[in-house]
C-alpha cells in the first residue's frame, strides 16, 4: 500500500506543543521534589527534637552524687557470727558503723537535731551497700577505709539545684541544718558526682537514689527470648505453609486475611486474651516473663507471617524449578533454598517485631508485669517486670530525681532498640544472597 | 508493507488456522527405539484445554526439537515429560506418557526419581546462588550418588567438563555460579542437568537469554550430549531446531502438527501451517 498516513500536527507545531507541556511538567515535578525533602526534613527535626528533649533530662539521669567517708570495719561489731557469711553481715550492726564513720566526717556534732539532719544526707540503703562492699572486700576487715555512700534523693536535687537555697525553709524539703552539713562536706571535697552504679546495677526501689534498672533489663531479655523462640520458628513454619504447601482456596484465604487482622489488633487486647488464657485458665502465675513472652509472641506472630510471607515470595520461581528439575522433593526445595533465601527478609520483619514487643506496656500490665518487684529475676518463671513497665511506673513517681532516672532508662531502652536494629542489619548483610 | 496490509493477512490467518489443523499428526510420530512415549496426552489448564491428543516418540540418543508459535504448548508438553506441571495447581494431565514403557504418571512413580532420570534446563539460566561447586554437586548430593568427597569432586569435574565449562571455572569453583556470564550460567546448568546422569535432558528454550557466540556454544555442546543422552529441546529459533535436531515436532494450537526427520521437514514440509511457519510467514 501507499503512503497514506494524515499527519494531525505539523512538526514545528508538534515541538511546540510539547515544549510548552515539558515546562509545566517539570515545574511540577520540581515541587513534588521539594515537597518530599521538606517532610524530610520535618521529620527529621522532630527526630532532633525527641533526642534532645531525652538526652538533656536523661543524661543527668545517669549520674549521680556520692559522698565518701571512713569507716571501721570492726570484726566483731560487724560480722557477730564470724563466718563472713552475708546473713552475719546483715544481723551484724553495719548500720551505725555507717552512721559513726559519716558523723566523725562531720566532724561530730552534738545534739538530736544534728544528727538526725545527718542522717537524712545519706541514702537509706547505706547500710546494705557497706554490707556489699564487706563482701566483696573481705581483705579490708579491721581496717578504717574510705567508703563511697549515695547521698539521700533530696540532698541529690539539691546539689543540682533544684532545691533551692533561697527557698524560705519551711517550703524546703530539706532544712537549713542539713544544707549546712552539705556545704562542709563539698567544702572537704568529700562530695562526687558519678555514674550512677545503683541505676544499672540496682532493682525497683522507693528511694529514687538507689533505684535502678537492672531488674527490669533482665526482664526485658527474658521476656524477649521467649517471645522470639516461640514467635520466630512459629512464623516462619506458617509463613512456608502458606506460601509453599498450602493449597489455595477459601480456607487459607479466610486464614491469610485473619492474620492480617490480627497485625491490628490492639496490644491490650491481647493482654486480657493472656490473662484469660495463661494465667485464669491454666493457672500460670502472674509477672512472670515466660507469661509476658508468650503474650509478646502472640503480639508479634502476625508481623513475622506476613514479613515471612514477603520474603518467600520474592525468592524468584526459578530457583523452585531448577531445584525441582534436579530432583529436589518438595521439602528439600524449600529448606534447602527457599528459606535461606527468604531468611534475610524474615529475620528483618522478626526483628521490626522484637523491637515492637520490646516497647510494649499495655498487654504486660494486663498480666501482672506491672507489680513492684525488687528482686532481679533469675529465670523466665521468677517474677519480674520490663523496661517499658518501668519507665511507666518511674513517670509517676513525685521525685524530682525519678523524672531523669526515667529519662535514663528511655536512653537505655532506646540503646537496646538500636543494638537490636543494628544487629538485624548486620545479619541482613551477611545472609543476603544476588542471584 | 503498511500496518493495513498486515491486519489483513492475520485475519486470513486466522481463519485459514481454524480450517487447516489436521485431524491427525502427519509425519512419523513412532520412531523404533523409544525413550519415551506419549499416547494421546491432553493437559488442561482449568477449563482451557492446552495440548490435544498428542501422541510422540522420543528416541533414545536422539535431539527432537519442538517448534511452533508462541502459546502452541511446546512448552506445556515438554514440562509434562518430567511432571513440571505438577507444581501448577490447575493444570491437569490425561494421557499416558512412559520412559522406558513404564508409565511416569502411574500413583506408583515417585515424582523425585522422575526428575533425576529426566533433567531438565530452563529458558533463562537459573544457577543457584552458591558456589560452582555446589551448583553440580547439589544434585547427586541429595540423591546420594556419591559415597564421599573423591567421588562427588569426580562428578563435579566430569559435569563441568561434559558441559565444556570445566577449563573456564576449574580455578573458581568456590565462586557463586552467578557471577559466571549468561552463556557460561546455562553451560552450568546443563552440568548441573547432566550431574545426576539423567537419561533425558529437557531443554526449554536454552538459548533465548544468550547471545550468538554462547549460543554456539551451547549448541556446540548439545551436539556432543546426543552421544549419551536423549534431548528434547523447545526453540523459537527455527535455524536452531535444524543445526541441533535429529527429529523436528511443529506444534499448533495445541496440536502436534507435523513431525519427521528434521531435514525433511524444512526442506518438504507436508502441512500447509508447517510450510507457512519455516518459511516465516507467521511465527
Amino acid at each position: 500500500m501507499t503512503e497514506t498516513t494524515v499527519r494531525v500536527l505539523s512538526p514545528q507545531d508538534a515541538i511546540d506543543r510539547v515544549g510548552a507541556t515539558l515546562k509545566r511538567r517539570n515545574r511540577s515535578e520540581l515541587k513534588f521534589q521539594w515537597l518530599g525533602k521538606s517532610a524530610i526534613g520535618l521529620a527529621l527535626a522532630f527526630l532532633v527534637l525527641l533526642f534532645a528533649a531525652i538526652f538533656s533530662n536523661g543524661i543527668p539521669g545517669l549520674f549521680q552524687h556520692y559522698v565518701t567517708f571512713d569507716v571501721t570495719l570492726d570484726k566483731a561489731r560487724l560480722d557477730p557470727a564470724g563466718d563472713m557469711s552475708p546473713s552475719s553481715l546483715y544481723s551484724g550492726d553495719a548500720e551505725a558503723l555507717v552512721r559513726e564513720g559519716f558523723l566523725a566526717a562531720l566532724g561530730n556534732p552534738e545534739g538530736r537535731t544534728k544528727t538526725r539532719a545527718a542522717r537524712g544526707i545519706l541514702s537509706s540503703g547505706s547500710a546494705q551497700r557497706f554490707v556489699d562492699f564487706v563482701l566483696d572486700n573481705p581483705d579490708a576487715m579491721g581496717q578504717t577505709v574510705a567508703v563511697k555512700f549515695a547521698v539521700d534523693d533530696d540532698i541529690d536535687s539539691f546539689l543540682r539545684g533544684f532545691i533551692k537555697r533561697e527557698t524560705p525553709e519551711s517550703d524546703r524539703r530539706i532544712n537549713d541544718q542539713v544544707i549546712a552539713f552539705v556545704d562542709k562536706l563539698q567544702a572537704d571535697g568529700r562530695i562526687s558526682y558519678e555514674l550512677s552504679d545503683y541505676l544499672f546495677f540496682g532493682s525497683a526501689s522507693r528511694d529514687a537514689e538507689m533505684a535502678g534498672i537492672r531488674g527490669a533489663l533482665i526482664g526485658s531479655i527474658l521476656t524477649l527470648f521467649i517471645c522470639v523462640i516461640i514467635a520466630f520458628p512459629l512464623g516462619v513454619a506458617t509463613a512456608v505453609y502458606l506460601e509453599e504447601i498450602a493449597p489455595k482456596n477459601r480456607i487459607t484465604e479466610i486464614i491469610e486475611i485473619n492474620i492480617n487482622n490480627l497485625a491490628a489488633v490492639p496490644s491490650v487486647v491481647f493482654g486480657i486474651m493472656g490473662l484469660a488464657i495463661f494465667i485464669v485458665t491454666f493457672g500460670m502465675p502472674r509477672s512472670i516473663p515466660l507469661v509476658g513472652g508468650i503474650v509478646l509472641a502472640l503480639m508479634t506472630l502476625p508481623t513475622i507471617i506476613i514479613s515471612s510471607r514477603a520474603a518467600i515470595r520474592s525468592v524468584p520461581p526459578s530457583i523452585r524449578d531448577a531445584a525441582l528439575g534436579v530432583g529436589a522433593s518438595k521439602m528439600q526445595t524449600i529448606f534447602h533454598h527457599v528459606i535461606p533465601l527468604a531468611m534475610p527478609g524474615m529475620l528483618t520483619g522478626t526483628i521490626i517485631g522484637m523491637a515492637q514487643a520490646l516497647g510494649e506496656t499495655a498487654p504486660l500490665l494486663m498480666i501482672g508485669m506491672v507489680a513492684f518487684i525488687v528482686d532481679v529475676p533469675g529465670s523466665v518463671t521468677d517474677p519480674g517486670t520490663v523496661l517499658p513497665v518501668q519507665i511507666f511506673m518511674w513517670a509517676d513517681f513525685a521525685e524530682r530525681m525519678f523524672v531523669q532516672k526515667t529519662s535514663a532508662a528511655i536512653i537505655v531502652l532506646l540503646a537496646f532498640l538500636i543494638v537490636m536494629n543494628a544487629s538485624a542489619i548486620w545479619l541482613r548483610k551477611k545472609l543476603e544472597r544476588r542471584w | 508493507m503498511t500496518d493495513t496490509a498486515m491486519t489483513t493477512t492475520a485475519v486470513a490467518e486466522t481463519r485459514m488456522e481454524d480450517r487447516l489443523l489436521p485431524e491427525k499428526t502427519i509425519g512419523q510420530v513412532h520412531v523404533e527405539h523409544p525413550r519415551m512415549t506419549a499416547r494421546a496426552v491432553d493437559v488442561h489448564y482449568g477449563a482451557k484445554k492446552a495440548i490435544d491428543a498428542v501422541t510422540l516418540d522420543i528416541g533414545e540418543r536422539q535431539v527432537i526439537s519442538f517448534i511452533g508459535p508462541s502459546g502452541c504448548g511446546k512448552s506445556t508438553f515438554l514440562r509434562c515429560l518430567n511432571r513440571m506441571n505438577d507444581t501448577i495447581d490447575i493444570c491437569k494431565v490425561s494421557g499416558e506418557i512412559a520412559i522406558d514403557g513404564h508409565d511416569i504418571y502411574d500413583p506408583s512413580v515417585d515424582v523425585v526419581s522422575l526428575r533425576a532420570r529426566v533433567g531438565m534446563v530452563f529458558q533463562k539460566p537459573n544457577p543457584f546462588p552458591k558456589s560452582i561447586y555446589d551448583n553440580i554437586a547439589y544434585g547427586p548430593r541429595i540423591h546420594g550418588l556419591a559415597t564421599n568427597k573423591v567421588e562427588l569432586d569426580q562428578i563435579v569435574e566430569t559435569s563441568l567438563r561434559r558441559a565444556g565449562l570445566w577449563d573456564e571455572v576449574k580455578d573458581r569453583l568456590d565462586q557463586p555460579g552467578t557471577g559466571l556470564s549468561g552463556g557460561q550460567q546455562q553451560r552450568l546448568c546443563i552440568a548441573r542437568a547432566v550431574a545426576v546422569s539423567p537419561e533425558v535432558i529437557l531443554m526449554d528454550e536454552p538459548c533465548s537469554a544468550l547471545d550468538p557466540i554462547a549460543t554456539a556454544k551451547v549448541e556446540e555442546l548439545i551436539h556432543e550430549l546426543r552421544a549419551e543422552y536423549t534431548i528434547v529441546i523447545v526453540t523459537h529459533s527455527m535455524q536452531q531446531a535444524a543445526r541441533v535436531s535429529d527429529r523436528t515436532a511443529y506444534f499448533h494450537l495445541g496440536k502436534l502438527v507435523e513431525v519427521g526427520e528434521t531435514k525433511q521437514v524444512f526442506t518438504n514440509p507436508v502441512h500447509e501451517l508447517t510450510q507457512d511457519y519455516i518459511t516465516g510467514r507467521f511465527g
